[in-house]
């Protein structure tokens, strides 16, 4: 199928970016890479009557490291996140799961910012912006904002953006010394949305016990799940094959609440993820022991 | 009345000049106003890849974007490979010699997709070729064969 018509805008800063927002923020929607956006307009699931265009503001695309975090523009794309030399330096995480997003031809095009707003709970980068302790840059015409990543994401295809704000940067620390990390997810062919999927950072003290645990699902519940109760179980713990169990069984049985899909049950969800969260977090201790010498 | 914008594009090393509607798709702009019908139209929601062609050099879905998004672009289709129906490309002269299509709907988004893949990537693995086909659907040839003129495409372009 085909759009309905739409006012077209091509701003090519972001301050006319945000002019255009305050006029039509109820009836416009942002078109960042256009991926999910531009498919969802064929199918006249959504039939915004005013495009706002980012894809000329060229200030909105960079990524740099700064003191200790990295900064991404919003409209950086995909595929540039995944051939980053400092995201593969300073946030290994994010480099190792950029491949399974999509397909390259959709990395072309679709944007960090794209991804986080669109906030679909089956989507790597918002799970992956709780795993890092992301901080996102909301801005409109009066101002701008700081958002966490935890307070970010407010359920299926929702955010905490007004209607008038535009997410504009992405601020992610340098994961810290002595962290050790794992994506993992298990999608019917290389590039669909996967079934179920988690990452998976460890921290550990000189001592060798683990410091800090993080372990963050996608489709797993109505945004990216954060299994907090899965993390304590291992905190402060030399880490061995039997808290690995009960942190996996923990999140897999308590923390998550998958829905299922046609292509799978709620209860294989549940199986994966335990499967999944056993071989991701030996991975990640694995990295983090290295990481110690 | 209906707002149109100017678009200048440069597909297959010519300039075209149109006035477009903001609504009107990359791929129907190549097909219906510029009759560049090589490039097909499957989906027109990202999945099946037929419509993949070459953004400033990078592959994309040109269902997936605005004619007008293409403004002072420079794009390749299906029609910008071969010289002429003598001179294909080597990667057609391997579909072509391994049997890497039957109805052909899918080729010219599979050839625009491993363009880009095999000049990054001139020496690849089955694995990595049956990776890099992932993005675009086949539902006649069981892909076999398409794997088989990405092989020899590597091996004819390396
Ligand atoms: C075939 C296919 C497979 C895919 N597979 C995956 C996958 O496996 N995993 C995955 O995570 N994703 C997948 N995607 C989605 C892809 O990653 C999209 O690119 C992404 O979700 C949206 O990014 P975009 O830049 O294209 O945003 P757009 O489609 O342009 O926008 C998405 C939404 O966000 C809003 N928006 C965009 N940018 C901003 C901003 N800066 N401020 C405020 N609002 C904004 C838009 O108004 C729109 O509502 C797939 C897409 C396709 C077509
Ligand atoms: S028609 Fe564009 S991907 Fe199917
Ligand atoms: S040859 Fe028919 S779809 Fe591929």
């Amino acid at each position: 199928m085909k759009p309905a018509p739409f006012e077209y805008h091509v701003p090519d800063s972001i301050e006319q970016a945000l002019d255009l927002m305050s006029q039509h923020a109820d009836e416009a929607k942002i078109l960042a890479g256009g991926q999910s956006l531009v498919s969802a307009m064929n199918f006249r699931v959504i039939q915004p009557s005013v495009v706002i265009d980012l894809n000329r503001v060229a200030e909105l695309s960079y990524i740099r490291a700064e003191g200790d975090v990295i900064r991404i523009g919003s409209m950086a794309r995909e595929r540039h996140l995944e051939f980053d030399s400092s995201i593969a330096k300073r946030t290994p995480l994010l480099t190792e799961a950029m491949p399974h997003i999509a397909h390259p031809q959709i990395r072309n095009r679709g944007t960090i910012g794209g991804s986080i707003v669109h906030a679909d709970p089956a989507a790597e980068l918002p799970v992956l912006m709780l795993a890092l302790n992301a901080r996102l840059k909301a801005k409109n015409i009066s101002g701008e904002r700081w958002i966490d990543a935890q307070d970010f994401f407010a359920g299926m295809f929702t955010t905490a953006l007004a209607p008038d704000e535009i997410l504009v940067e992405i601020e992610m620390p340098f994961m810290p010394a002595r962290t050790g990390w794992s994506f993992m997810e298990v999608a019917p062919r290389a590039g669909d949305y996967a079934l179920m999927g988690v990452a998976v950072l460890v921290t550990l003290e000189k001592n060798g016990k683990c410091k800090k645990a993080k372990l963050v699902y996608l489709n797993a519940g109505d945004g990216p799940v954060d299994a907090k109760e899965a993390a304590k179980i291992l905190e402060g713990e030399k880490l061995n094959d039997k808290l690995i169990e009960s942190a996996s069984a923990m999140a897999s049985r308590k923390e998550i609440n998958p829905f299922g899909n046609v292509h799978t049950s709620p209860d294989f969800q549940r199986h994966l993820a335990n499967v999944l969260t056993k071989k991701a977090l030996k991975q990640a201790m694995q990295r983090a022991e290295e990481n110690l010498q | 009345m209906t707002q149109t914008f100017p678009v200048t594009v440069t597909v297959n090393e010519k300039k075209y000049k149109r006035e477009v509607e903001a609504r009107l798709l990359l791929s129907d702009f190549l097909r219906h106003e510029l009759g560049l019908t090589g490039t097909h139209v499957g989906c027109e929601h990202g999945v099946c890849g037929a419509c993949t062609i070459l953004f400033d050099g990078e592959s994309v879905r040109s269902c997936l974007m605005f004619a007008v998004q293409a403004d002072g672009h420079a794009l390749i289709t299906v029609e910008g490979l071969a010289k002429d129906k003598d001179n294909l490309h080597p990667l057609q002269q391997s579909f072509w010699e391994a049997h890497g299509l039957q109805c052909g709907y899918c080729t010219p988004g599979i050839l625009m997709s491993m363009i880009p893949f095999l000049q990054k990537n001139p020496n690849p693995t089955e694995d990595e070729i049956r990776q890099a086909l992932s993005g675009n659907l086949c539902r006649c040839t069981g892909y076999q064969h398409i794997v088989d003129a990405v092989k020899l495409a590597a091996e004819k372009m390396g």
